[in-house]
C-alpha cells in the first residue's frame, strides 16, 4: 500500500475536509479559544482545517490514537520535533534566497536548504529505522521514507550538496583595503594581528575589562561593495563557481510532495500533545476514549473544561475534575444548583470531549467511553438587549426548532439555561414540551437549568447538582454530584449559617 | 605589572566590603578628622585613606612591610609626590581623550586606543626615569621590586617596539584582511593580518611568479562604496582594535593601582607632617601577633584631638601587656573618652601600617575592632534607648570573634545602675573566655568594683585623675574604681560654689 498522508486514509477526505469553517457550536463551547492555543505559533502549517473536521468512522478514530500512542514515546517526538525544525529552517532559507538580490548569494542560500533538507530527510530515516512503531500510519510512512531516501534522485543530490559545500568552505582569501580601491587574492597564512597585540601588552594586564568589540550586523543582504568582491572571488575559484551554477539549475525541483505533506500533518499530533503538555504537567490525567457509534452509555473520569483549566493553570488556580455516566435508558443529564456552581463547565465539558474525541484525540479524564456523534448542537444564551424579551424568547424558539428538525438519534444537543427570558410559568412548559421532543429522538443531550421539574421528566433523565460546601453555603466546591435536584436544601443551609431555620428561630425565640 | 606597594603580592582592593561597622568606627573614633588631615583636600587620597585605615590588615608580616615602605616616603617625600603626579596627570589626560558621541566603530576606536596609547608611553617613560635615577635612595623591599619591575619591563626596546605598531596601525600602507566564505557566500571571521615584510632583490620582483590577485576600485561617484569599505575594514579590525583597546585600559589600571596604593602613603606623610609640625611624636609600632596580648605605650595621645586642637595634646603612659580586660573610671571631662579613642585610633593606625601617636607603641593585632558607645536618644526610634543600646551591643555580639577588640563608652547606662551592672557582667564575662579584649570606660561602679574584687590578674584599672585641689590632669592612672565619679567637681566649676 502506498503512503499518501498521517491523517487521513484516503485523499479525497483530506481535500474537502480543507475548505470547512469553523463548526457552529465552537465559540458556545470554547472550542475556539482551545484550538487557538493548540495552534498558536503555527500557523505557518494552516491546522485549523484539521480540528474543524470530526471523524465519523471509529477505525478513522482508531488509526489517529495508535499514532497518538507512538508520539508518546518521548524519543519519536523529539526526532519529529528536529525533524519539523529543519524543514522550517529549509523554508526560511528558500524565503530568503529569494528576497536575495545577487545571484552567488542567491545559489548558496539555495544550497543551504537543500543541505538542510537532505539532512532532514536523512535523520528521519534513521530515527524511524530505529523507532519502536506500532501505528500503521507510521509504518507506512517509515517504508515510504525508507524507499525515498535510497533512491537515485536523493542521494545524487545528497552527494553534490556535500561536495559543494565542502569546496566552498576551501575558499580563503585576503582583502588588501587602501583608499578606494580592494584587492582580493587568496590568503597565505599572515599572522593575526590582534595575537601581536595582545602579546605586546600581556604584562599590563590587570583583571577584567570591557570589551570593545562591535557588533555588526548579521543581516543576509550583501552590499555591492561585497557582491563585487565576491565576483572577484569567482574568478578567483573559477571551477567552485561555475559548479554552483550547474548545481541550481539542475535541482531546482528537490522537495518530495508526500514528505512536505506529512511535515505539514505530523503537526496536528505535535501540537495536540504539547497543548495536553500544560495540563498533564498540573496532574491531570488524559485517555483515548472507547468510542461507540451505538451504545449511548457514555462516560467520562476526572475530566474538565479544557479552556478553564487552561486558564486555572495560568493563575496557578486549582482545577477540579468531575465524573458523569450514563447506563442503560439514559440519555440526558439535567444539571441545576447555585449560580457559578459549574453547571455550564459541566455542559462544555461534556461537549469538548465528544468533539475531540470524533476528531481522535486523547481526551481529558482517566478513562472514557464517548459517542461517535453524527452532529453536535449547542443552544447557549446569547447576549442580548434584555429588554426586548418577546424577541429573545422567539428566537430561542426559532434556534431550538431548527436544531430539533436537523437532529437524528445520534446527535448531540446541549442546552444551556435555555428560556430565562420568559416566566417560569412558560420556561417549564416550553422547556418540558422541548425535552420531551429529546426524549423521543433518545439522543444524548445536556440541559442546564434552573427548573427542578425537569430532573425527574423521564426515566431517561439524570438529575446532576452543582455542589457547595456543607459547612459554607457560600463557598462553590465546583463538583457536579448525581443525585435529586435539591434548590431547598441550598436554601435551607444558607439559612443554617444565619441560624434562620426553623428550629434555628424557635430556639433562639425560647430565651 | 603590579605596584604591590600595600601588599607584597597582592593589589589593594578597592572593593572589598568594609567592615560592617565602619560607620559607628567612623563616628566614635573621629575618623573624618583624620582623614581630612590626610587629605589635605584630595578627594582620592581620602577615600583611599578611609578603605587603608578601616581595612585592618591581621598579619605582622604586612604590617612591616607597609611600614618599610612609609619609612622610605617620609625620607623622600618630594620623589614620592612626583610618582604620584605622573599616574595622576596619566589617568586626567586619558579622560579628556576624544570619545565619539555616536555608536563607536572598531576605527574609532582603535584611533583613541592609539591617541591614549601615544600619552600612556609618555607616563612610562617618566617612571622609568626617576626608576633609573632615584631608584637607590629607597631601602624597603615594595619600592625596590617597584624600581626593579619598571626598569626590567619599560626597556627601550620595549618602547620601540611599541611606537612600531602604534605606527602600523595607522594603516598608511593599507590594511590587509583574511576572510572565508560563510552563510548565503557572504564574508565572515575578518581578520586584521600583519602584512609580511618583504625585502625581495630585484631579480626575485621579476622571475617570482606572484599569486594571482584582482582588484575592484569603487568608481568616482558612487557615494556609499567607500561607505561599505569602510564597514569591511571596520570587521576586520574589530579584534585588533578590541586588543589595543583593551590593552589601554589595563594600564589605565596600572596607573589607577599605583596611584591608589601610592595616594595612602602620600597621605601618611602629609600627616606626619602636619603632628610634626605640632611638635607630637610618632613612632613606627610594633604589631604583634593577635593571639599574644600586648598594649603598651608611651606618651600615646589622640592624634584627632590634637588635630582639632591644632597643639599638642597629653599623652598616656601605660602597660596592659597580659590584660583582656581594662576598666576606666573615674571623673567626667577626665580624659576618659579621649583616651578611649586614642587606644582605638592608634589600633588601625598600627593595623593599615602606619605610625601611631606616641613615642612608643606595642600592641598585638586585634582581628576585628568594634566600639560601644552611649548615643544620644533618637527621637524617630520606637524602641527605648535601653533597647537601642541592647540592639547594638546583639549585633555586635552576631559579628564579634576571638581575638577581637571592643571599645565600650558608657554603655548600658540607660537603666539603674544594679540591671546594668548585671548586664554589662554576664556580657563582657562571657566575651572574655571568648577571648575577646575589652576596653570599658564606666560609671557603673557595681559592675567596675565587682570585676575589681574577683582579682582576675588578667584585668587592669585605670582612673581619671584627679588632683589635690580637683583640678584635671586628663591623665589616667592605674587605679581602683572609686564608688563617686566627679560630677560635684564639674557641678561646681559649671554653677560655681555660691549655692
Amino acid at each position: 500500500m502506498t503512503f499518501h498522508s498521517i491523517l487521513f486514509e484516503n485523499t479525497e477526505d483530506s481535500i474537502i475536509k480543507e475548505t470547512l469553517e469553523a463548526p457552529v457550536f465552537f465559540v458556545d463551547l470554547n472550542l475556539d479559544q482551545i484550538i487557538d492555543t493548540i495552534t498558536a505559533g503555527k500557523q505557518e502549517y494552516n491546522l485549523t482545517p484539521f480540528f474543524y473536521s470530526p471523524l465519523n468512522d471509529s477505525d478513522a478514530i482508531k488509526c489517529r490514537h495508535e499514532i497518538f500512542r507512538d508520539l508518546e514515546n518521548k524519543g519519536l517526538f523529539e526526532n519529529i520535533g528536529s525533524f519539523a525544525q529543519k524543514m522550517r529552517a529549509v523554508r526560511d532559507h528558500l524565503a530568503q534566497a529569494e528576497k536575495l538580490y545577487y545571484k552567488y548569494q542567491k545559489e548558496r542560500w539555495f544550497l543551504e536548504a537543500v543541505e538542510i533538507y537532505c539532512d532532514a530527510v536523512t535523520c528521519l530515516m534513521q530515527d524511524l529505522s530505529l523507532a519502536d512503531l506500532k501505528s500503521r500510519g507510521f509504518v507506512h510512512f517509515r517504508d515510504y521514507v525508507a524507499t525515498y531516501a535510497q533512491s537515485e534522485g536523493f542521494t545524487s543530490v545528497l552527494a553534490e550538496t556535500k561536495q559543494l559545500l565542502a569546496d566552498l568552505s576551501s575558499v580563503h582569501y585576503s582583502l588588501l583595503i587602501k583608499g578606494n580601491a580592494v584587492t582580493v587574492q587568496k590568503y597565505e597564512s599572515e599572522s593575526d594581528y590582534s595575537v601581536e597585540v595582545e602579546h605586546t601588552f600581556e604584562k599590563f594586564k590587570q583583571g577584567a575589562v570591557k570589551d570593545y568589540r562591535v557588533k555588526f550586523s548579521s543581516s543576509p543582504d550583501m552590499n555591492h561593495v561585497e557582491a563585487a568582491i565576491l565576483d572577484l572571488l569567482a574568478k578567483l575559484y573559477p571551477d567552485i563557481f561555475t559548479y554552483l551554477d550547474e548545481y541550481c539549475a539542475k535541482n531546482a525541483t528537490y522537495l518530495d510532495a508526500t514528505i512536505a505533506t506529512f511535515d505539514r500533518e505530523i503537526q496536528f499530533y505535535v501540537a495536540y500533545l504539547e497543548y495536553l503538555g500544560i495540563f498533564t504537567r498540573a496532574g491531570l490525567k488524559f485517555c483515548y476514549p472507547e468510542i461507540s457509534g451505538t451504545c449511548k452509555a457514555v462516560y467520562d473520569y476526572e475530566g474538565f473544561d479544557l479552556a478553564l483549566a487552561d486558564k486555572l493553570i495560568r493563575e496557578r488556580a486549582s482545577v477540579v475534575c468531575n465524573d458523569f455516566y450514563l447506563q442503560d435508558k439514559e440519555r440526558i443529564f439535567v444539571v441545576t444548583g447555585p449560580n457559578q456552581g459549574g453547571k455550564t463547565t459541566f455542559a462544555r465539558t461534556f461537549g469538548q470531549l465528544h468533539f475531540l474525541a470524533s476528531l481522535g484525540c486523547p481526551v481529558p479524564g482517566r478513562e472514557a467511553r464517548l459517542f461517535l456523534f453524527d452532529r453536535l448542537f449547542t443552544h447557549f444564551e446569547k447576549e442580548e438587549d434584555i429588554r426586548n424579551l418577546r424577541g429573545r424568547l422567539e428566537d430561542d424558539l426559532v434556534r431550538i426548532h431548527d436544531i430539533l428538525n436537523h437532529a437524528t438519534s445520534n446527535s448531540i444537543i446541549i442546552l444551556n439555561e435555555s428560556f430565562t427570558a420568559t416566566t417560569l410559568r412558560d420556561a417549564i412548559f416550553l422547556s418540558t414540551r422541548v425535552l420531551e421532543r429529546i426524549l423521543r429522538l433518545d439522543l444524548l443531550c445536556v440541559c442546564v437549568t434552573f427548573i427542578d421539574e425537569l430532573a425527574s421528566l423521564s426515566e431517561k433523565t439524570v438529575s446532576v447538582v452543582a455542589e457547595v460546601a456543607p459547612d459554607n453555603p457560600a463557598v462553590r466546591t465546583y463538583k457536579i454530584m448525581r443525585r435529586s435536584a435539591d434548590g431547598v436544601a441550598y436554601a435551607l443551609s444558607i439559612a443554617q449559617k444565619y441560624r434562620l431555620t426553623y428550629e434555628c428561630v424557635k430556639e433562639r425565640l425560647q430565651s | 605589572m603590579k605596584a604591590f606597594l600595600m601588599y607584597r603580592d597582592q593589589d589593594f582592593d578597592v572593593q572589598q566590603k568594609l567592615p560592617w561597622n565602619e560607620q559607628a568606627l567612623t563616628q566614635d573614633l573621629e575618623l573624618t578628622t583624620l582623614l581630612d588631615a590626610m587629605a589635605l583636600g584630595d578627594k582620592f587620597i581620602w577615600d583611599v585613606a578611609r578603605r587603608a585605615v578601616l581595612l585592618s590588615v591581621h598579619d605582622v608580616d604586612t604590617i612591616r612591610y607597609r611600614q618599610d615602605i612609609l619609612n622610605d616616603c617620609v625620607k623622600n617625600p618630594a620623589i614620592v609626590r612626583d610618582l604620584y603626579a605622573i599616574a595622576v596627570e596619566a589617568i586626567e589626560r586619558e579622560r579628556k581623550v576624544f570619545w565619539t558621541f555616536f555608536r563607536d566603530m572598531p576605527h574609532t576606536i582603535l584611533h583613541r586606543a592609539v591617541e591614549v596609547l601615544e600619552l600612556f608611553v609618555g607616563a612610562l617613560k617618566k617612571l622609568r626615569q626617576i626608576a633609573d635615577e632615584h631608584g637607590q635612595k629607597f631601602a624597603s623591599a615594595g619600592f625596590s621590586a617597584l624600581f626593579a619591575m619598571l626598569k626590567a619591563e619599560l626597556g627601550d626596546d620595549y618602547f620601540a617596539r611599541v611606537e612600531n605598531h602604534l605606527r602600523e596601525l595607522r594603516f598608511r600602507g593599507g590594511a590587509l584582511i583574511s576572510a572565508e566564505l560563510g552563510r548565503g557566500n557572504k564574508g565572515t571571521n575578518y581578520r586584521l593580518r600583519k602584512r609580511a615584510e618583504k625585502k625581495q632583490t630585484w631579480m626575485e620582483r621579476i622571475f617570482v611568479r606572484k599569486p594571482p590577485a584582482y582588484t575592484y576600485r569603487i568608481p568616482e561617484r558612487d557615494e556609499n562604496g567607500p561607505r561599505y569599505l569602510a564597514e569591511l575594514q571596520d570587521r576586520g579590525i574589530n579584534l585588533v582594535a578590541n586588543a589595543l583597546a583593551q590593552s589601554t585600559d589595563h594600564i589605565l589600571s596600572f596607573f589607577t593601582m599605583l596611584r591608589t596604593e601610592l595616594a595612602f602613603y602620600v597621605g601618611c606623610v602629609n600627616l606626619h607632617e602636619q603632628l610634626g609640625q605640632l611638635g607630637e611624636p610618632t613612632c613606627l609600632p610594633v604589631p604583634v601577633a593577635p593571639r599574644e596580648r600586648r598594649h603598651s605605650y608611651k606618651r600615646l595621645y589622640d592624634v584627632c584631638l590634637a588635630l582639632s586642637m591644632k597643639q599638642k595634646v597629653v599623652g598616656n603612659d601605660g602597660n596592659g601587656d597580659k590584660r583582656d580586660l581594662v576598666i576606666i573610671t573615674g571623673a567626667n571631662q577626665g580624659g576618659k573618652s579621649v583616651f578611649l579613642r586614642s587606644i582605638g585610633l592608634a589600633q588601625l593606625m598600627l593595623q593599615c601600617g602606619m605610625f601611631a601617636p606616641a613615642e612608643a607603641f606595642c600592641a598585638n593585632i586585634c582581628e576585628g575592632l568594634f566600639t560601644h558607645y552611649k548615643r544620644e536618644e533618637d527621637t524617630t526610634m520606637e524602641s527605648g534607648k535601653f533597647d537601642e543600646e541592647l540592639s547594638r551591643m546583639s549585633e555586635i555580639v552576631e559579628h564579634i570573634t576571638p581575638n577581637a577588640m571592643l571599645l565600650l563608652n558608657e554603655s548600658f547606662a540607660a537603666t539603674n545602675e544594679r540591671e546594668g551592672s548585671e548586664i554589662a557582667r554576664q556580657i563582657v564575662s562571657a566575651l572574655l573566655e571568648k577571648r575577646i579584649k575589652v576596653f570599658f570606660v564606666t560609671h557603673l561602679y557595681e559592675f567596675a568594683h565587682g570585676f575589681c574584687d574577683k582579682e582576675m590578674g588578667n584585668a587592669i584599672f585605670l582612673r581619671a585623675e584627679r588632683q589635690a585641689d580637683g583640678g584635671r590632669t586628663f591623665k589616667l592612672i592605674e587605679g581602683k574604681p572609686l564608688e563617686t565619679s566627679y560630677g560635684e567637681d564639674l557641678y561646681k566649676r559649671i554653677f560655681g560654689t555660691d549655692n
